[in-house]
Order: structure tokens, then sequence, then C-alpha cells
């Protein structure tokens, strides 16, 4: 087989799972039978649509979801907003993080139709046109990440992270817990930032960006 | 996850209604349930959304306690300038539990009702009493480093994973709940949670439809609060032992001391004759050795977690050698 016939039958097979994925979203839709999508003989159960209002990054954007689709899988697959991402889906990983009214969350383990009316930050409302936050380009400027798959989560976690800490949230590390605000150590931001795993262990270098982005940011 | 319809329930009497239908239940941060649902260890066929009952509120009740709405996140109520200054054992137990994003999602009353991490539980291969009963027990002869040495039956080993949970008990913290019926209840958290026994299902004493709707706290004990977690890394996992404790003492003396376990049991575990060891008695490693003996009076290993009787004893003698070092 030559290279031709190798790339022709590439682009087919990813066209037939294109196909695919059209019917069977047609099927779901109720434009199609259930029976016809995928050869599946067993319809599956009538869901009820749930209307819902986003704030993402500021724009109002309206939806009409099944209702077990997660805050996640709303921004990533219907709104296409892909830069939060998908890691371990069962809230263990923290690549979904945003921010919801300002704190941040797990977006894998929530439903959308919980957020009615709600405020959703993600990565991709963090620059201000070509600038990038503060907390971007630190990420840049100490390398704080290797394949960058958890690095959205990271930096959404981290602005959540430093907004609580200004508001004075203790940690687990925090020694008096009856005090304003504990100092950003790192021994802080380590324990404030454990709910971001990085399999790439690019950790030393997240908190020397996040201690950076913290100075420019107070 | 299987298909559920979705509903925000519009007061509790009417979410508390609701939730009397077989297939129903509460959603409130969703963190636990969710989780599960993904897995279809739990199919619900109704979700009821109980966030916007205005449950999310912290009160000052006329006794000088604490009234904790049941929607109030675990990071609220861990910052809360009054829980930091009075509660201490619980800000730093709720701060011990989960991530900060997870935090900032569950409630009070859903950590009360979080399932058990046994892996055998999450696992819907493979055996279970408490998710299918009757199909047997994995853990008893499986991996079971992380299951309960205390308070477990032949049917089931798992633990209670709550942080929470273990402050409350050492508070002597009472749930409060409303019935379908428009009734309410206030059950002391000591008898909240049941032990497996030959129905390891059913983990709470709560009738169909009841919902929490707060927590209160009596005013706090004298004494240093500490809230001690042993896990296998230092943050963001669950308990092999934990101790909270409340510990009166001046000089060298106890006057009274309270402690509770998280990690050990299928709930808080907290030993009244125990502490009574203590009471009024000198601090010093023999008391608190002795009062370790009684808790773990009857405990037992299943391979996996031989380990935790004496982590358990090691790490109580060492918070009580920390509150009475003063």
């Amino acid at each position: 087989m030559d290279h031709d016939e190798n790339e022709q039958l590439r682009i087919t097979r990813r066209g037939a799972l294109e196909a695919g994925a059209a019917t069977a979203a047609l099927a779901y839709a109720g434009i199609l039978p259930a029976a016809l999508a995928a050869g599946s003989p067993v319809p599956e159960p009538r869901l009820d649509a749930v209307w819902v209002e986003l704030q993402v990054n500021g724009s109002p954007h309206r939806l009409s979801l099944d209702p077990r689709t997660t805050l996640l899988d709303a921004m990533r697959e219907h709104l296409h907003l892909t830069g939060s991402k998908k890691g371990c889906d069962h809230g263990q990983c923290g690549a979904c993080t945003v921010l919801l009214d300002g704190r941040r969350i797990n977006s894998c383990l929530t439903l959308a139709v919980m957020h009615d009316g709600h405020a959703i930050e993600t990565i991709e409302g963090l620059a201000s046109g070509e600038a990038l936050h503060p907390l971007q380009a630190a990420f840049i400027e100490h390398d704080g990440f290797q394949c960058g798959y958890c690095t959205s989560g990271q930096i959404c976690s981290a602005l959540g992270m430093l907004h609580e800490s200004r508001t004075g949230m203790p940690s687990y590390v925090t020694a008096d817990l009856t005090q304003a605000r504990a100092e950003l150590t790192d021994i802080e931001i380590r324990e404030r930032m454990s709910g971001n795993i990085c399999r790439c262990a690019a950790y030393p270098n997240i908190v020397a960006a996040i201690r950076q982005a913290a100075e420019q940011l107070s | 996850m299987k298909a559920f319809t979705y509903e925000r329930a519009t007061s509790i009497a009417q979410a508390a209604s609701a939730a009397v239908t077989p297939g129903a239940k509460f959603i409130a941060g969703g963190t636990n349930l969710l989780d599960l649902m993904k897995l279809q260890v739990e199919t619900p066929t109704r979700l009821i959304d109980i966030n916007r009952l205005a449950l999310d509120g912290i009160e000052d009740t006329p006794e000088g306690g604490l009234r904790i709405g049941a929607t109030v996140r675990n990071s609220d109520l861990a910052a809360d300038p009054r829980v930091r200054r009075r509660y201490g054992v619980l800000s730093r137990a709720l701060l011990a539990g989960a991530s900060a994003q997870l935090r900032n999602k569950a409630t009070t009353g859903g950590n009360l009702l979080q399932r058990t991490r046994c892996y055998y539980f999450y696992d819907v291969t493979k055996p279970c009493n408490k998710r299918s009963p009757g199909s047997g027990c994995a853990a008893l002869e499986g991996f079971n480093r992380i299951h309960a040495i205390l308070g477990a039956s032949s049917q089931c080993i798992a633990t209670n994973p709550s942080d929470m949970a273990v402050a409350f008990r050492v508070l002597d913290a009472s749930v409060e709940t409303a019935a379908a019926d428009g009734g309410s209840r206030s059950i002391p958290i000591a008898e909240f949670h049941r032990l497996p026994g030959a129905t390891p299902s059913v983990e709470t004493v709560l009738r169909p439809g009841e919902m929490i709707t707060a927590v209160t706290l009596p005013p706090p004990p004298p004494g240093v609060q500490i809230y001690r977690k042993v896990r296998d890394r230092a943050s963001y996992a669950f308990a092999l032992v934990s101790v909270g404790a409340i510990v009166d003492a001046s000089h060298g003396r106890v006057r009274s001391a309270r402690f509770a376990f998280g990690g050990l049991a299928p709930k808080p575990w907290r030993v009244g004759s125990s502490e009574e060891v203590l009471a009024n008695s000198a601090a010093s490693a023999s008391s608190f050795n002795a009062a370790a003996n009684i808790v773990l009076q009857g405990a037992r290993g299943y391979g996996g977690n031989d380990f935790k009787a004496p982590l358990a004893r090691r790490t109580l003698v060492t918070v009580l050698a920390q509150a009475t070092r003063a």
C-alpha cells in the first residue's frame, strides 16, 4: 500500500466517524428515529431538555441541554470553549477548573442546568485582547508546564486561590486559624493548589509562577 | 450516566415531598453524587436541586452555639470567623478534606451523606453488599488497606470518609431535618450514621424524603481543639486515621478530654469510657495509652489494614501530648 492509499484510507475513516457522530446527534435531537443511530435497536429513554442561561466570560448563552450535561461538557461541546480540559472527569485532577461566580470549582462535577444565571469564567476569558493575564505570562516565563494539559486548570485555580488568599481563607497548613490573612508562602501555595495535579511534575515552576503573579497582583 | 429528570425545589416542604418518590435524590454540591452517577453506582431517576432554598446561612443560636444551613459550602464554613475562633477543630477538619475546588462546592448536608471510598463499592463489576445487597463483600479478603477496624460487620468493612463529621462528633452537633409530612426533628450526630450490621446499604437514620436542613453546634467546650489527619500524601487524600480532639488541661493535668476518630470505622468513632480515663488525670504517656487501649478494644484488622490500630494509638497519643504541652 503506498502513501497515497494510506492517506485516502485515513481520510475515509475519519469521514465515516464524523458522519456517524452526526447521525447520532440528529437522532439524539429527535430529528431521526433513535433506532437509526448507530444501528441500535433499543431507543434511549425520552429525555426532557432543560433550558439554562450561562454567563460565560461575560457573554450570555442560552442552551437547551440534556440534564446530564456537566458544566464542563456544556462549555466544551456546546459552546466550543475547549480551553477547560477533561482529565479524569471525576474531580480528582483539577484540569477542568473554572471560576463559578468568582470561585474555583471542578466543572466536571456539576451539572450545567444547576447554574442558570450564574457567571462562569474560563481560561479563554483571562487575557485582555493580546495582553496575557499576569498568571498566564508568569507560567510562560517560569516554564510552569511541559505537556500543558493541566495548565488552563492550574491557571484558573491559581486565580481563584489568590482571591481566596486575599479575602482571608485559611488553609490546612495555616498555623493560626484566627489570623486575618495567612502569608502566601510556598508551603501555603502548594497546599492551596493541591487540587491540581500535574502529571509532568512541573510543580516547582508552577509554584514560582504563582508566587510571581501573586506579587504582581497584590 | 443514566437518564433522570431535573427540577429546582421551590420550598423545603415541596422538596421533601418530591423526594419520597422511589429513585428521587436531592442534589446540592453534587461532588460525590455526580461522581457516583457517572460510574452508575448511583442511578437516581429524579434529581431535586435544593441549592436555591436559602439554606446557606450560618447563624448564632440563643444558647451560644451556631446553626449551619445544609447548603453552606465547606469552604465558607471553614472560613467563617466564628468557626475559626471557637470551633477550630471543625475549620481544620474541613480544610483537611478534599481540594479547594471541591470545598467550594461541597455542602454541610452533602458531606454528612457522602458515601464510602471502598474500591469495591466504586467498581460495579465487583460484589458489594452496600451497593448491591446480598452480593457479598470483596473487601473482606481483597485490598483492604483503607478499611475499618472498628464497627464493621461480616457484610461490610467500609469506612466513612468524612473529616467534617469527625469534628461534628467531637462537638456534639445535631442534625436538623424536615420530613415530607411537614414535621421536623433533631438527630444527635452520634445517632445519625448507622453501623453496617446486616444492612450496609442503609447508612443513616434518615427516612424516605427526609431532608437535612441544618446542623446545630452547642457552645464549644473549654480546651484546645486539634484535628490531625494521617494519609498517604500530604494533601488531597482521604484519612487513613484522623483524630479530632478537644482537651482542657493545664499544668500537666487534664480536666476533660474528648476525641473522635476518622478512618477507623463506618462512622466517626468516639468512645465515652476512653475519655473518662483521662478526666482529672495526669497528662502522661501512660494515661494516653490507657485511653487508646479502651478505644482499640475489639479492633480487628483484615490484613491490609492491620497497621491502623497502632497508627491510631500513635496519632491519639501525639495529639493528646500536643494538647497538654502548654
